[in-house]
């Protein structure tokens, strides 16, 4: 067969979410790929710099709807690193075993996605069944399913009681079987191995040089978690370790993600064990110090980094949030140069994509090597002129 | 046979109508049962009918620059071909349109659908829709040479063409599933790649392909391809319990005539929905393969054992059935 362009979005049954491939391919193999991202710009950092420390909260919730415990977190941590206030441990400890518990459902998903995409139903049906086990024990603790609501600038917003300690831990063992038996089936069901080994192969090098992060990193071989190397919450006191895989292609980062849902488990086990007493917040003052923080922290898809600049007002002057998406899209398109035209979906979600998260605007000038601003009508006029050129893609 | 009662035979029992209701049936048989083994409720008995007259009803898109023609008439030649192919099956005693070679028909019109799948893709004019025909002629080439020769060892042995004669000879002998294990697994692999079921769904592969030669189907044609399906997963699954089950036929006479086409009827109900559970499992139990995996496995395993089958029939021929 002849070169043929198959478009791969910005609609198309394996996105959740619009972004949109240009894929090459001769016959079944790719030969160039053309990433085209950014479909849903919503304007999140702008709106944040409009609205006060408790109000920007739920806001930033809502950046992604899987890692929503992970944008307040790294936020809050950064105001309260502004103001230079301590936090309670006991507030400490519930942030991280909802953070683990966040964790653990996103994986859950991202196993039963991966099987969707190569087709095998039945782990997606398996794995999303589990997965309500760990909303219900985030309904119980927070009050919410997806948006937990948990976090606030000096602390958290609800205490765990004897009785939700008691029903979570009790959800624990039936959740341990579970990903103990997905662990055995990722290396014994013959169809995923076939789909996974070999796949979307990325080297210790072109990790590194990429920048890749989280789960997708570590499945190269590149020891890097911010939990251990810049430990904050509660992750220096609990027992846990880094999980790494040598693989470098899908079925490494099926196997990093599922050992992290076993660490994950153990932690929030720990966690709810050794819940020290004492208060859940401490009062913050209103206004943050002039200061600059970078705050770091290891959301479900890797290293999420919100820059914040404080300037003695109620408001942060400049947010920017650095979702872990951005970080892992290039290797995607080095990775899928030789593949099968049949492995893109895989290779795809195999960095668990969040799309709407990464979608920011910079103007560059290439030229003068500047940047500049847009207004909100010529934005507009943009957008409409790009959709037109582009036939609606 | 009376011509009354051969119109009779073809269109209503065990002809058109019933294979119809069958074939509906056995598509919520197998959704039910993988819905089950999935954890979830799965669909109500008469929910595939449901989805047909509902998909009928629908308004049919003509996707610009298709051959209109082409595009009506090409489902319900898929459609003809399947349903015309479980006439010559035994259903509750020997197919009075029986004849030398009715084998080769079957496998023949069997065929057909795939064939006017990757026409519908070409014709599509949609890059996804030719992706997936393609796929679909691609993966006819790899599956079929070992299903034909899974289907011809029995035939071999039989010493027959017919497939009501193979049914006949397994009735005084042996099943040949128990006499060929071998040519029994490589026609149930063969069988669930002829119906693009998981893990052989290549060309209809949701995630890579949307939908591949389905993708502009719409409203009735839609409806009739999906039919077509059906049909041949109901004459697919008569033509395996025939050929290595022993069909409706039992090995000792039963009198009076009604009793024994009862027991025939019943002996393929349960043999037809035993391996439909098997395909059924199969789905359920795997996931998507890609196409130079299957072009691996075909031609390496499964081509092999089948011609592995062949020969071990031609020793048995030899020093067996023949003494």
């Amino acid at each position: 067969m002849p070169e043929v362009e198959v478009p791969i979005g910005p609609h198309h049954p394996a996105l959740k979410e619009p972004v949109s491939f240009k894929v090459i391919a001769d016959g079944e193999s790719i030969v160039r790929l053309e990433l085209d991202v950014s479909y849903n710009h919503r304007g999140i950092e702008k709106a944040a710099e409009a609205r006060d420390f408790v109000r920007v909260v739920p806001m930033l919730e809502r950046v992604c709807g899987i890692c929503s415990h992970s944008h307040t977190t790294v936020f809050v941590k950064g105001i309260e690193e502004a103001m230079k206030l301590t936090i309670p441990p006991r507030a400490q400890y519930i942030r991280t075993i909802v953070a683990e518990l966040e964790r653990m459902h996103s994986h859950l998903l991202w196993l039963g996605v991966a099987a969707h995409e190569i087709g095998f139903n039945t782990l997606f049906m398996w794995t999303w069944r589990d997965r309500e086990a760990v909303q219900d024990m985030l309904e119980e603790m927070t009050g919410n399913r997806v948006n937990y609501g948990t976090n606030e600038v000096g602390g958290v917003r609800r205490d765990l009681t004897p009785d939700v300690i008691q029903a979570a831990l009790k959800r624990l063992p039936t959740l341990e079987d579970r990903i103990a038996k997905y662990a055995n089936m990722v290396n014994r069901e013959e169809t995923m191995l076939l789909r996974f080994k070999g796949v979307g192969k990325l080297t210790k090098d072109e990790a590194l040089k990429y920048g890749t992060v989280g789960p997708t990193a570590r499945a190269s071989g590149v020891d890097y978690d911010i939990r251990k190397d810049d430990p904050y919450l509660a992750y220096a006191e609990v027992p846990w370790k880094v999980i790494t895989d040598d693989h470098g292609d899908v079925y490494g980062r099926t196997l990093v993600r599922i050992g992290e849902l076993q660490q994950s488990l153990n932690m929030v086990r720990y966690g709810l064990e050794h819940l020290p007493a004492g208060p859940i917040r401490t009062a913050p003052p209103r206004a943050a110090p002039k200061a600059e923080v970078l705050s770091r922290y290891e959301a479900p898809r890797g290293e999420l980094v919100h820059f914040i600049r404080t300037n003695n007002t109620d408001k942060v002057e400049r947010l920017d949030i650095r979702t872990p998406t951005l970080a892992n899209w290039t290797s995607v398109a080095v990775s899928l140069v030789g593949q099968n035209l049949a492995d893109i979906p895989v290779v795809v979600a195999a960095i668990d994509p969040c799309l709407s998260c990464t979608s920011r605007i910079t103007i560059v000038n290439p030229k003068g090597r500047t940047t500049g601003e847009m207004t909100w009508d010529e934005l507009r006029d943009h957008g409409i002129r790009f959709y037109r050129r582009k036939g609606g893609f | 046979m009376d011509p009354l009662l051969l119109a009779v035979y073809v269109l209503v029992f065990p002809g058109f109508l019933f294979l119809l209701a069958y074939a509906f049936f056995l598509q919520f048989v197998d959704r039910k049962v993988a819905a089950r083994m999935q954890n979830r409720v799965g669909p109500p008995l008469l929910q595939p009918f449901a989805d047909f007259i509902k998909m009928l009803g629908k308004e049919v898109i003509d996707v610009k620059g298709i051959d209109r023609k082409a595009f009506d008439f090409a489902p319900i030649l898929a459609l003809a071909a399947a349903m015309t192919a479980f006439l010559y099956v035994p259903v509750v005693g020997n197919s009075p349109l029986a004849f030398e070679g009715d084998l080769v028909l079957v496998l023949y019109l069997l065929t057909l659908p795939t064939v006017i799948l990757f026409v519908l893709g070409w014709l599509s004019r949609n890059v996804f829709a030719t992706v997936g025909g393609v796929r679909a002629v691609t993966q006819l080439f790899i599956y079929e040479v070992p299903f034909f020769l899974a289907l011809l060892a029995p035939a071999l042995m039989a010493g027959t063409w017919s497939i009501s004669e193979i049914v006949a000879w397994q009735q005084t002998h042996l099943w040949f599933a128990i006499l060929q294990p071998i040519g029994f697994v490589v026609a149930i692999i063969g069988l669930q790649a002829k119906l693009e079921r998981t893990p052989f769904d290549i060309p209809e592969a949701e995630t890579e392909i949307v939908a591949g030669p389905w993708t502009e189907l719409t409203g009735r044609r839609l409806a009739l391809m999906h039919l077509t399906l059906d049909v041949s997963l109901v004459a697919g699954s008569a033509l395996v319990a025939a050929l290595f089950l022993g069909g409706p036929m039992v090995p000792w006479a039963i009198t009076p005539d009604w009793l024994r086409w009862i027991v025939g009827f019943a002996l393929f109900l349960a043999k037809t929905l035993g391996v439909l559970l098997v395909l059924a499992s199969i789905k359920v139990a795997t996931g998507r393969i890609r196409l130079d995996q299957l072009n691996d496995i075909g031609w390496k395993y499964l081509a092999t054992a089948a011609i592995v089958q062949v020969a071990l029939v031609l020793v048995m021929n030899y020093w067996w059935v023949s003494a």
